[in-house]
């Protein structure tokens, strides 16, 4: 049985984290509401661009001779992964989803015999897989200290992820991002970005529309794969954003409940004791008393 | 009738613009383009320079992407910007960043040629 003193000082404890879990979901609450909207300006952006490359892509004639980023270098042996996490914890099961999928995948390329490469961007989800996959990252990303993400920062990997291409360094390229549906729920996502994942249904539908293009088909596409690849992975970094504060916010808001349900726990056993002893002492004096 | 058509520009972080217009000036690759109702539809990218709306809107972009379709005009650039938001210290000093680099023997031709251009309309607006 703790004394009084002891269960005190742990109700002072878990009343000052309570504070703590407090304050950071209310800090998060606001970022997010700044995240999701920045995820959702994003959005047509990317979906744009996408459309554009699906029509350029169905008046192309000549499959074969089509830009390497669109129908791959022709080889399937080693695959690069870059794992989007965020810099900072707390954030419930944020990190270690990603980092659960990007093992799962990483297992199973390993499996089948693949050579793998992985950059991180990220503090948290480096410290993660440095332990077990350590020997394949060849690069590690971190966007601390910047308040806010922009295209630069994803240009820059970008950039960099098509500079290895066309080294040859890798044949294909995965990301792996948490998708925000909503601040409840975010879904760990693997997305094929190298040789560009193009969804080929509905092919008949706008098929009739024939576009002039200036320059011609092929220039415009090996401008637009570049920025396409920068742009998916703009788009993994805006919504990683929001799904890390959607996350933060509602691990904090249960910790913040749960302080509250242990600090309502600590106070009756804190009065039943103090009870206790009050009694004890009555009956020491009562009884003192009558032996007199 | 009506001889507007839709207009939407898009950059990675927002829809800077969204409306109608009866005829828009680009300023692509391989020269300046007018954009009118019912144009044929097109897919081209976009070389430095302004880009105006009607009369009234004008953008300042790098680069960036245009299609037209069914009347609809939709320009993706990362680095448009909108002239009125755009301050005179901003453009001098992205003028000369751009004199800097061009004077680098080191560069393509293409670049040079942006880059040329790119002087140019920032002169012209400053």
């Amino acid at each position: 049985m703790p004394s009084l003193d002891d269960l005190k000082k742990r109700i002072k404890s878990v009343k000052s984290t309570q504070k703590i879990t407090k304050a950071m979901k209310m800090v998060a609450a606001a970022k997010l509401k700044r995240a999701q909207e920045n995820a959702e300006k994003g959005r047509p952006y990317s979906d744009k661009l996408q459309n554009i490359i699906l029509n350029l892509t169905k008046s192309i004639s000549d499959e074969t001779n089509a830009p390497k980023l669109l129908a791959g270098n022709g080889k399937d042996n080693i695959y690069l992964c870059v794992v989007i996490t965020a810099d900072r914890g707390l954030c419930g099961g944020f990190n270690s989803n990603i980092c659960k999928l990007a093992k799962n995948y990483f297992k199973k390329f390993l499996k089948e015999g693949k050579e793998l490469k992985i950059i991180t961007v990220g503090s948290k989800g480096h410290d993660q897989i440095k332990a077990e996959y350590g020997q394949y990252i060849i690069d590690k990303k971190s966007f601390k200290e910047k308040k806010q993400i922009s295209f630069l920062e994803a240009n820059e990997i970008g950039k960099k992820v098509i500079e290895l291409f066309e080294q040859e360094q890798f044949d294909k390229c995965f990301i792996f991002y948490n998708n925000f549906k909503n601040v409840i729920t975010q879904i760990p996502q693997a997305e094929q970005i190298i040789p560009t994942f193009i969804k080929k249904e509905d092919k008949n539908k706008d098929s009739a529309i024939f576009y002039e293009f200036e320059p011609d088909e092929d220039e415009i596409l090996e401008d637009l794969l570049p920025k396409n690849v920068s742009v998916q992975i703009l788009k993994a970094f805006l919504e990683n954003a929001a799904s890390e504060q959607g996350s933060r916010m509602t691990a904090m808001d249960n910790a913040t409940r749960n302080a509250g349900d242990l600090v309502d726990k600590l106070t009756i056993n804190y009065n039943r004791s103090r009870q206790a002893s009050i009694t004890k002492e009555l009956i020491e004096i009562i009884s003192g008393a009558e032996s007199l | 009738m009506s001889q507007e058509f839709k207009v939407e520009i898009i950059s990675p972080d927002k829809t800077i613009y969204s409306g109608k217009s009866n005829e828009v000036i680009l300023p692509c690759y391989e020269g300046q383009v007018t954009v009118l109702k019912d144009h044929i539809p097109l897919i081209t990218f976009l070389r430095p320079g302004l880009i105006e709306v009607g009369k009234d809107e004008k953008f300042y972009a790098e680069d960036g992407t245009v299609e037209f379709v069914e009347n609809n005009l939709l320009i993706l650039s990362p680095t448009i910007q909108s002239l009125k938001n755009i301050k005179s210290a901003q453009i001098s000093h992205m003028l000369n960043e751009a004199e800097k680099k061009i004077s680098d023997d080191k560069i393509s031709d293409k670049q040079k040629y942006i880059l040329n251009y790119k002087i140019e309309t920032l002169k012209q607006i400053n």
